[in-house]
């Protein structure tokens, strides 16, 4: 029956998922619980139409290490140092003492210390892409309880490493027989990982130079995911979990210029593969479980998530979430996740858990990953208005290191005006397709940024719904007209200036209102050209108000032929018209010269 | 309609201003005040001098608002005297434009009301450094008033500023119901700054 077929099945999924997410988002339950109602209607238990569910939630848990790949790719080492404390600290907490907790109410159920202890191991983790993905879809990840959440999932994601080594010894068959001791792991574990970073500081630069220069961008993509799955793979085969390896490797890259080009070209497959995730984990829900015995399973299910949240609540006050945020903190981290799956997989692989058991407690934790969508709700519609109430003071937020200038082009115009705001020290985020550009231009210190501006999802990821002002300077007149229709469409509140190569330019550019722009060679040209008359006996100062004139005179000479230009039945007589305004101008020169005192000063 | 006020604010470091800032944003809502910031308007000093006498022609009162340095205005005042204040339009042949329009200074000093005696560090007092303006006035056909000044301003406090910028304002408003008289019934004793 579900041998359906690849492609079929991918439709089935696209199909539930385009008809299950708007919805939910229309209804105010956000993407995940569309994606999980989606999975439990197509799924073994709802219609039926997917059955082979385990091969697609493995497959689908790729989806959480791009997620993890792409949150390294915005941490940089520096900043991950500096996260140091919260993730030892609070990560620790969070699973020692959810862990104890369970350890002791599943040995009130009668199950030997071993099961009890592998429970709650599987149990005290928190699920990475509900809790992540839903900070992120609503921009929670820069404020202080979103940072701290993030440094627990880390630490778990940490912890899962000795979990996994620990449960075969608690197995009753010792068959899947260690023959690796401890340090010897340890030693590979390190040894991938020094070579990851060697790999990161020398190699992936002039690899993504070459592949950069091929011009041709799907080869980009593919070299961006044949890394992440690459180094996933590395790192899962000395023992680490792929989510790991993938988010040490984003951090490795977040330094690098090509940044945002990887990370716009990972998203899509991150969001889709995430969304099948979460479609897996609703079909994976086992509703014959639950109507066996309803009340045990819900019971537990509240059981289990009332003891996480209230260990998260304490460590509230702990580790000093601010108040207005100790609900959405403790909720967004009460689930169950999705290495219990794992975790309770390998646990009756290598029989150290009873199936029945295991099955018991996989509904537990994919029911649980349903509470989290409804919890965030009941937070934004009841608990969240009683604090705007009662304290406007805004919350602390974290700084976001966004620029507040994103400069399109790093040739010799567009450098120069970010070389005067770096002066100025205004952080700019510049956006350039060329690789020899970006290569000449780190030696001036400046963050450059591979990628082509036509894209929506790389101006997003540059930043620019958090930017002020977009300098336009690229090469290419028609991408750099099409990115400003974009950037007018998607981020109005951006302010576009421009650099015009001349005159047509110009007008192109003020049809798109862009009013800010300055011809590239005008200045320097009417600055040479004053210095002709200088030369040539007119006093420095005299020359330079004679070419102020000029250029006033000549901007004014513009916005008239824009007038024309926007006429287009006059179109032919442009140049004629320029060269009689030209004649008028020198005219009117003779006037305008009583801007000078010279006539009063004797 | 109200009497309408021009003030040619010129500060080369607004960014540094307390006084002026203060002064400047009590006004920013009066309708009947236009505040013609002189260095942003003219960042190269490239002055465009239709425009300014036009706005000059549309004013009853004209003001200028700086710090005062060096016993002086800032640079940009001097040049838009010289480029603005032609022959022919504020003096000479045909030169009324600006007869009997009011003129007031609006200014700030770093040195204390004391430091401008003839026994003060200054050895002038502030009337008499302002006697070019003065002049200027009586050559265009202006009714010269007694500035608004705010002595001291290094060491004012923020309620004092507020103070200062209040009355500033208060003075405008009413310049606008009763013209020149309003400038006439503020000044104490021939002068009404301190």
């Amino acid at each position: 029956m579900d041998d359906h077929g690849l492609l079929f099945n991918a439709l089935i999924y696209l199909f539930a998922a385009i008809l299950f997410v708007p919805l939910a988002q229309y209804l105010g339950l956000g993407a995940v619980l569309g994606y999980l109602l989606a999975g439990v209607v197509i799924g073994p238990w709802g219609l039926g139409i997917i059955t082979d569910v385990q091969d697609i939630i493995h497959f689908a848990e790729f989806g959480v290490v791009l997620l993890l790949f792409l949150i390294g790719l915005e941490l940089n080492p520096k900043r991950l140092w500096e996260m140091r404390k919260p993730i030892l600290g609070m990560g620790s907490f969070q699973v020692f003492i959810t862990g104890i907790l369970i350890f002791a109410i599943a040995l009130l159920f009668n199950l030997s210390w071993q099961v009890a202890l592998i429970a709650a191991m599987g149990l005290s983790l928190s699920s990475t892409a509900i809790a992540l993905q839903t900070l992120k879809e609503q921009n929670l990840l820069d404020t202080p309880a979103g940072n701290k959440g993030f440094s627990i999932l880390l630490f778990q994601d940490i912890a899962v490493i000795p979990m996994i080594t620990l449960v075969p010894l608690l197995g009753v068959a010792q068959a899947s027989s260690n023959d690796e001791s401890g340090w010897l792991v340890a030693l590979k574990v390190l040894g991938v990982i020094f070579a990851l970073v060697l790999f990161g500081r020398y190699l992936t630069r002039p690899i993504f130079r070459i592949i950069a220069k091929a011009k041709t961008k799907e080869i980009f993509t593919a070299f961006s995911l044949a890394l992440v799955i690459g180094i996933a793979l590395l790192m899962q085969s000395v023992g680490m979990s792929m989510a790991l390896g993938a988010f040490l490797a984003g951090v490795l890259l977040a330094e690098s210029e090509y940044r945002h080009q990887l990370e716009s070209d990972i998203e899509p497959f991150k969001g889709l593969l995430l969304g099948l995730f979460f479609i897996a984990v609703g079909m994976a829900i086992d509703f014959g479980l639950l109507l066996e015995d309803p009340v045990l399973i819900l019971s537990l299910v509240a059981l289990l998530v009332v003891i996480k949240f209230l260990v998260l609540f304490s460590m509230t006050w702990l580790f000093k979430v601010p108040t207005r945020q100790r609900y959405l903190f403790s909720f967004v981290l009460s689930q169950g996740g999705e290495f219990a799956f794992v975790l309770l997989t390998f646990a009756t692989s290598v029989s150290a858990l009873p199936v029945e058991i295991a099955a018991i407690l996989t509904v537990v934790v994919a029911l649980s990953m349903l509470t989290t969508p409804l919890l965030m709700i009941i937070n934004a519609k009841f608990i969240e208005p009683r604090f705007s109430a009662v304290s406007s003071v805004p919350m602390d937020k974290v700084e976001p290191e966004d620029n507040q200038v994103v400069i399109a082009g790093f040739g010799r115009f567009g450098q120069i005006v970010a070389r005067l705001l770096h002066a100025n020290k205004i952080g700019t985020t510049i956006i350039d397709h060329n690789p020899d550009h970006i290569e000449r231009v780190r030696k001036f210190g400046f963050k450059v940024f591979y990628g082509d501006i036509t894209r929506l999802d790389l101006l997003h990821s540059a930043g620019l719904d958090k930017a002020k002002l977009f300098v336009l300077a690229v090469d290419d007149r028609q991408k750099g007209i099409q990115a400003v229709e974009m950037i007018r469409e998607h981020y109005p509140h951006v302010k576009i200036i421009a650099r015009a190569w001349d005159m047509i330019h110009a007008y192109d550019l003020l049809d798109h209102d862009v009013e800010i722009f300055e011809r590239e060679t005008f200045d320097s040209a009417l600055r040479l050209g004053s210095k002709a008359l200088n030369i040539l006996g007119m006093p420095a100062h005299k020359a330079h108000i004679a070419s102020q004139q000029f250029r006033e005179h000549d901007l004014q000479l513009l916005l008239r032929m824009y007038a024309v230009h926007q006429d287009q039945s006059e179109i032919i007589n442009l140049a004629q018209q320029a060269r009689i305004d030209l004649e008028k101008l020198f005219e009117a020169d003779q006037d305008v010269l009583d801007h000078d005192v010279e006539k009063e000063w004797n | 309609m109200p009497k309408q006020i021009l003030i040619l604010f010129a500060h080369p470091a607004v960014h540094n201003s307390r006084v002026n800032k203060a002064m400047v944003d009590a006004i920013a809502d009066l309708e009947h005040v236009v505040i013609h910031d002189l260095y942003e308007t003219y960042p190269d000093f490239y002055i465009n001098i239709k425009k300014e006498q036009s706005a000059l022609k549309q004013a009853d009162l004209v003001v200028f608002h700086h710090p005062f340095f060096w016993y002086g205005p800032p640079p940009m005042v001097k040049l838009w005297q010289d480029v603005v204040l032609t022959r022919g339009f504020a003096y000479g042949i045909n030169g009324s434009m600006l007869h009997n329009k009011d003129f007031m200074l609006a200014i700030s000093t770093g040195g204390k009301e004391q430091a401008y005696q003839r026994e003060g560090n200054n050895h002038f007092t502030i009337d008499e450094l302002l006697f070019p303006y003065q002049a200027m006035s009586y050559r265009c056909g202006l009714q010269y008033h007694s500035p608004f000044v705010i002595h001291g301003s290094y060491n004012l406090s923020n309620e004092d500023i507020l103070a200062h910028a209040d009355r500033f304002r208060n003075l405008l408003v009413q310049y606008g119901e009763a013209g020149a008289t309003a400038l006439f019934a503020n000044q104490k004793g021939g002068k009404f700054y301190g």
